[in-house]
C-alpha cells in the first residue's frame, strides 16, 4: 500500500507517495535522488546511511520513511554552506586525509557532526568510541580520528 | 616556477565531491527506463537442480523477465574465464571446470546464482524472487581443503577435486640441506579465509542502445578494460568496440572488484533482451556469499638452520582452497604470488614449495589485498621468530644474520630483487618502538594483570605487476603493462588519461602531482581521467600495488614524448637547433641564451600552427604511451607490534604498532601513510577479528558484519609510521608501490606478539578473545 510522506530535507519541504515499507534511506536516495547517503550493509551496522533527524544522527536504513513524517532531515548534501564552502568538519576530513574511497565518508561526517556538538574537545578514546557504529575499510580510522578531533575543535560545540 | 610537487603532502583533489555527497558510485547511476535485478541464489553448498518453477514469480507485480541458466546456454553465453593457466608438476594444465553465469544443472556453493528476476522496482524484484521455486537434490559438500581429495567430486573434470599440484624450487637439494641442519623449526597453521568487504557493495548497471547497437555497463570495478575484454571476448562474443565499461567512483576494492563476475555479465546480456537498463546492487549478505574471498591456506612449513642461526633451507607444503570455481586470477595467487616470496628479506639458499590447489563447496577464492604475499610473509616471519625463540637468539639479531645486503639479488624462487636496505628499516623500527623499554612495559602490564608481548615482521612484496613476458611464461593469459595518454589542450592545460583505476588511492591527486611536477605546471592545470573505456585508450587496472610503478611510468613516458615534440616546436619558434632546446619546469629555453617559450605558448602553436614546421611535424600535442615494466618492484619494511592481553577475558589490545616501510620514492607522503594505515588495519583484522567460517554442510556462518568482524575504530591504535628510501632502479620515478604492505606485514607481527605474550609456539588466527582465553585456560598451570 502506498502512503504519502512529507518532511523537510536540507531545509526544503518534500513529499512523495511511497510504500509503507519504504526505508528512509530509499526515500532519500530513490525518491529525492540525494545519493550522497549510502547503503553499505542493510543491517544497521556500517553507518554509511547516517543522516540527522531532528538534529540527531540516525541510521536511515533502520527506519521507514513514514517514521520521519514531519521531521527535519539533514543529509550530507545539506552540510556545506550554500556557496559550496565546506563545513569545518568536512574541511577537517580533507585537511587530515580522513577519507579514501569516500563511500563511508558521508556517514562518518554526519555522525561526527552530532558527536562534536556535545564534545567540543574530545579525546582520542572518546572519538573511537563514537565510531562504534561506523565502519571504514580504507583508512584504518587513524586519520578519521584526527579529522574528528580537529573538526570538533573548529566547531566549538556548535553545528 | 612552481615548487616541487613530487614528495609534497598535497591535499586530495577528489575529496570535495566525496565530502559533499557528490560522488557518483554505480548504484547512484539511474537511467531512463531503469529496471532492477535480483538473483535467486543457491541455499545449498552442493546440489543437483531438479526443477525451477518461475510461473508464480512471473505473475508478480512489476516483473518484466526472469532468466535461468538454460536461457543463457541457449543464447550461447559463455562461462567466466580464468586469466592464468598454471601447469602442474605432472606437466599437465590445471583443471578448468566451466563457471556458468547462472547455474546449469548443479550448484556448487551457497550463494551461487541460479535465477535472475528483473522488475520495475527493487522491492518488486525481491518480492518476486521469493516466489521462484527451485527443487534441489542435495549432495554431500566439502568445505575443508584437507578433505577435498577424498570427497564427492564437485566438477566432472576433477574427480579428486584437485585443480593442480604445483611446485617451485629444488626439492632434492632442499631435503639434503635439512638432513645436515643443526636445528629445524616446524610450524603447521591455517592462513584464515577472509571476506574482503569493501564498504561499497558490488554493483552493475547496464544499458543497451538499439540505435547504436552498443552497450554501456557501469560497474564497481578496479579494471574496466579488463572487465570489457573478458566479457566481450570470452563470454558474450561481442566486439569490444560495442561495449563501453565505466567504473565510476568505486567504494573500495581490495582485490574483490578485479574480477569479472556473473552478475555483470547477466545484467549486460539482459539489457539487450529487455531493451531497458538493468541494475543490480549487492546486499551485504550477497557480498559475503558471492564476492571472491581471500587466503585460506593449510600449510606445513619448516626452516633449517645452522648452529649460528643462519638459514640453510626452507620447505613449505600448502593446500590452497580455491572454492567452487576458478575466479579470474585465482590460480596464480597461491603459486606465482606466494611461493616466489618465500625468500623474504633473507639469503636462504634453498627453498622448495609445493602447492596443492583444491576445489571445495565454498565461494571462489582470489586475490585479496596482498594476495599470496601476506601468506608467504606469514610463513617466513612466523618461522623466523619461532626459530629465534627456539635457538635463544635475539629475534632482530637472527634476522640481521640472514638479511640480503647486496643487490641485485637473485633468490632461489625466481625473483631478482633490484634494491633494498633491510637493516635501515629494521633499525628505524626498533628505535621508534623503543625496544629497550619493552621489559619495563611488560612488567607494568603484569601489575595490571595483563600479558604483554612484542613481535616483529620484516616483509617483502613483489609489486609493480608485471613484466608481461615473464608473466606470460608463468601462465598469464594477459599482458600486464599499463597505458597512459597526455592530452595537452591549446591553452596549455593538460588532461591525462590513465589505465590505472582509483577506488580510494587518490590517483587524481598523486598522478596530477607527477604530471604537474614533470611539466612544471600548477596542480589546477592538470586533470586525471580514469575508469571509462570510452575515454581511456586502454588499461590493465589497479591491483598488486601497481598503479604508480606501472601506470605512473606510462604517464611519464607519454610526458617525455610531449616534451620531445614540444622541443621541436620550440626550436622552430625560436629559430634554434632542436638539440639546443632545454625544458625546465614549464619553459622551453635555448641553451646559453635568454630566449624562451612557455609550455602554454608551445601548446598554442601546436594547435594554431600558423608559424609551425608543418612539412616535418604534425600539429597537435597529444601523446600515448604503453609501459611494460622491466621487473617487479620490491617494497619492504619492518613492523613491530606490541600487544597487551587481558588475562581474565583474553581480549588482545594492540598497545602500539610501528611500521617502517621502504616504498622507494614517495610522491605524496600523506596518501602513502593513509594506504599503510588501511593495510595495517586489514592485517590486524586478519590476525585478531576476521575469520570466514562455513559449517560442515557449507553454510556460511559469518554472513554479516555481526558475525564477521572487520575492525572497528576501537580495535586499532593510532599507528607510528616512518619510511626509508631505496629508489627502484628500473622505473624513472624510482617508485615501488605501497597499497598492500600493511596487510602483508601486519598479521605476522601481531601473531608474533601474541605468541610472545602467551609464551606459546603458535595460535590460530583470528586470535579472538575467545581463542586467547581458551589458550590461557589450557596453559594456566604450565605458565603460572
Amino acid at each position: 500500500m502506498s502512503i504519502k510522506v512529507s518532511m523537510k530535507v536540507n531545509g526544503k519541504p518534500v513529499a512523495a507517495e511511497v510504500e509503507e515499507r519504504t526505508l528512509l534511506v530509499s526515500f532519500i536516495r530513490e525518491n529525492l535522488r540525494l545519493t550522497g547517503t549510502h547503503v553499505g550493509c542493510d543491517t544497521a551496522q556500517c553507518g554509511a546511511c547516517t543522516v540527522h533527524m531532528n538534529g540527531k544522527a540516525i541510521k536511515s536504513c533502520s527506519i521507514v520513511a513514514m517514521q520521519a513524517e514531519g521531521a527535519d532531515i539533514l543529509t550530507i548534501e545539506g552540510v556545506a554552506k550554500p556557496d559550496g564552502t565546506l563545513h569545518p568538519m568536512q574541511a577537517a576530513f580533507k585537511e587530515n586525509h580522513g577519507l579514501q574511497c569516500g563511500f563511508c565518508t558521508p556517514g562518518m561526517v554526519m555522525n561526527a557532526l552530532d558527536f562534536a556538538k556535545a564534545h567540543p574537545n574530545p579525546t582520542e578514546d572518546e572519538v573511537r568510541e563514537s565510531l562504534e557504529g561506523n565502519l571504514c575499510r580504507c583508512t584504518g580510522y587513524h586519520n578519521i580520528v584526527k579529522s574528528i578531533i580537529a573538526g570538533a575543535k573548529a566547531m566549538g560545540g556548535k553545528l | 616556477m612552481n615548487a616541487p610537487l613530487i614528495g609534497a603532502r598535497v591535499l586530495r583533489k577528489e575529496d570535495y565531491r566525496f565530502l559533499t555527497g557528490a560522488g557518483q558510485y554505480t548504484d547512484d547511476v539511474s537511467m531512463p527506463g531503469q529496471t532492477y535485478a535480483t538473483f535467486v541464489r543457491s541455499p545449498h553448498a552442493h546440489a543437483v537442480i531438479k526443477k525451477i518453477s518461475i510461473e508464480k514469480a512471473l505473475k508478480a507485480p512489476g516483473v518484466i523477465r526472469i532468466f535461468v541458466g538454460q536461457d543463457l546456454a541457449d543464447a550461447k553465453v559463455g562461462g567466466l574465464p580464468c586469466g592464468w593457466l598454471i601447469t602442474g608438476t605432472d606437466g599437465k594444465p590445471m583443471k578448468e571446470p566451466p563457471f556458468p553465469c547462472l547455474a546449469q544443472g548443479k550448484v556448487r556453493h551457497v550463494g551461487e546464482r541460479v535465477v535472475v528476476v528483473i522488475a520495475e522496482t527493487q522491492d518488486q524484484a525481491q518480492d518476486a524472487a521469493e516466489l521462484v521455486k527451485v527443487d534441489y537434490e542435495a549432495l554431500p559438500a566439502v568445505v575443508d581443503p584437507k578433505k577435498a581429495s577424498t570427497s564427492k567430486p564437485i566438477h566432472d573434470i576433477a574427480p579428486d577435486n584437485v585443480c593442480y599440484v604445483w611446485a617451485l624450487g629444488d626439492k632434492a637439494k632442499t631435503d639434503e640441506a635439512f638432513k645436515g641442519a643443526a636445528h629445524v623449526t616446524k610450524l603447521e597453521f591455517l592462513n584464515n579465509r577472509l571476506i574482503p568487504n569493501a564498504i561499497e557493495p558490488r554493483a552493475a548497471n547496464a544499458q543497451y542502445s538499439r540505435a547504436a547497437d552498443e552497450y554501456t555497463l557501469y560497474v564497481a570495478s578496479q579494471n574496466p578494460h579488463v572487465e570489457r575484454l573478458l566479457m566481450t571476448a570470452f563470454v558474450l562474443g561481442l566486439p569490444e568496440s560495442k561495449v563501453r565499461v565505466v567504473a565510476p567512483d568505486v567504494g573500495g576494492g581490495f582485490g574483490s572488484k578485479i574480477y569479472l563476475y556473473a552478475e555483470d555479465v547477466v545484467v549486460t546480456w539482459a539489457a539487450k533482451r529487455l531493451n531497458r537498463p538493468v541494475k543490480w546492487t549487492a546486499e551485504r549478505s550477497e557480498s559475503f556469499l558471492s564476492d571472491a574471498h581471500g587466503r585460506d591456506h593449510v600449510t606445513v612449513a619448516e626452516l633449517a638452520l645452522d648452529k649460528d642461526g643462519k638459514f640453510l633451507a626452507m620447505r613449505v607444503k600448502t593446500t590452497a582452497n580455491l572454492g567452487a570455481y576458478l575466479s579470474t586470477f585465482s590460480s596464480c595467487i597461491p603459486t606465482i604470488l606466494y611461493a616466489t616470496l618465500l625468500a623474504g628479506q633473507y639469503t636462504t639458499p634453498l627453498i622448495y614449495c609445493e602447492v596443492t590447489a583444491v576445489f571445495t563447496n565454498t565461494a571462489p577464492v582470489d586475490a585479496y589485498r596482498g594476495a599470496g604475499r601476506p601468506e608467504a610473509t606469514y610463513v617466513v616471519e612466523r618461522l623466523v621468530e619461532t626459530a629465534a625463540r627456539e635457538m635463544q637468539i635475539d629475534r632482530a639479531e637472527i634476522r640481521r644474520r640472514n638479511f640480503i645486503r647486496e643487490f641485485p639479488y637473485q633468490t632461489p624462487v625466481a625473483l631478482q630483487y633490484d634494491t633494498g636496505n633491510y637493516e635501515a628499516t629494521l633499525k628505524a623500527a626498533q628505535q621508534l618502538a623503543d625496544i629497550s623499554g619493552f621489559e619495563k612495559r611488560k612488567a607494568d602490564s603484569l601489575k595490571r594483570n595483563k600479558l604483554r608481548g612484542l613481535g616483529y615482521a620484516c616483509y617483502i612484496e613483489a609489486c609493480g605487476i608485471a613484466p608481461s613476458n615473464v608473466a606470460g611464461s608463468l601462465g598469464a593469459r594477459a599482458g600486464l603493462f599499463e597505458a597512459g595518454e597526455v592530452r595537452v589542450h591549446p591553452t596549455g592545460t593538460v588532461t591525462v588519461f590513465t589505465g590505472s583505476h582509483a577506488h580510494g588511492q587518490g590517483h587524481e591527486t598523486t598522478f596530477a602531482q607527477v604530471v604537474a611536477d614533470r611539466l612544471g605546471l600548477a596542480m589546477e592545470q592538470v586533470e586525471i581521467v580514469h575508469g571509462d573505456t570510452a575515454k581511456v585508450l586502454f588499461g590493465m587496472g589497479t591491483y598488486g600495488s601497481r598503479s604508480i610503478a606501472v601506470g605512473g611510468t606510462a604517464i611519464v613516458k607519454a610526458l617525455d614524448k610531449v616534451v620531445a615534440k614540444g622541443k621541436k616546436i620550440a626550436a622552430h619558434l625560436m629559430e634554434a637547433a632542436e638539440a639546443d632546446i632545454e625544458y625546465d619546469r614549464g619553459v622551453f629555453k635555448v641553451a646559453g641564451t635568454d630566449k624562451q617559450k612557455t609550455f602554454g605558448e608551445v601548446a598554442f602553436a601546436a594547435y594554431v600552427p600558423h608559424n609551425y614546421p608543418l612539412d616535418k611535424l604534425e600539429p597537435g600535442l597529444n601523446e600515448n604511451a604503453f609501459y611494460d615494466p622491466a621487473n617487479f618492484t620490491f617494497p619492504a619494511g619492518s613492523y613491530v607490534c606490541e600487544v597487551e592481553i587481558d588475562r581474565d577475558t583474553g581480549k588482545t589490545e594492540i598497545a602500539s604498532f610501528v611500521a617502517v616501510d621502504d616504498f622507494g620514492k614517495i610522491i605524496n607522503p600523506m596518501i602513502v601513510e593513509g594506504q599503510v594505515h588501511g593495510g595495517l588495519t586489514q592485517g590486524i583484522g586478519q590476525a585478531l577479528t576476521e575469520g570466514c567460517q562455513y559449517d560442515k554442510t557449507g553454510q556460511l556462518l559469518t554472513g554479516s558484519f555481526g558475525d564477521y568482524c572487520i575492525p572497528r575504530a576501537s580495535d586499532v591504535p593510532s599507528f607510528q609510521l616512518d619510511t626509508r628510501e631505496t629508489a627502484c632502479t628500473h622505473n624513472p620515478l624510482g617508485v615501488k608501490g605501497c597499497g598492500e604492505a600493511g596487510a602483508i606485514g601486519a598479521p605476522a607481527a601481531v601473531m608474533n606478539a601474541i605468541t610472545d605474550a602467551l609464551g606459546v609456539k603458535d595460535l590460530a588466527m583470528p586470535a579472538t578473545a575467545q581463542t586467547v582465553w581458551k589458550n590461557l585456560q589450557e596453559n594456566r598451570h604450565a605458565r603460572v
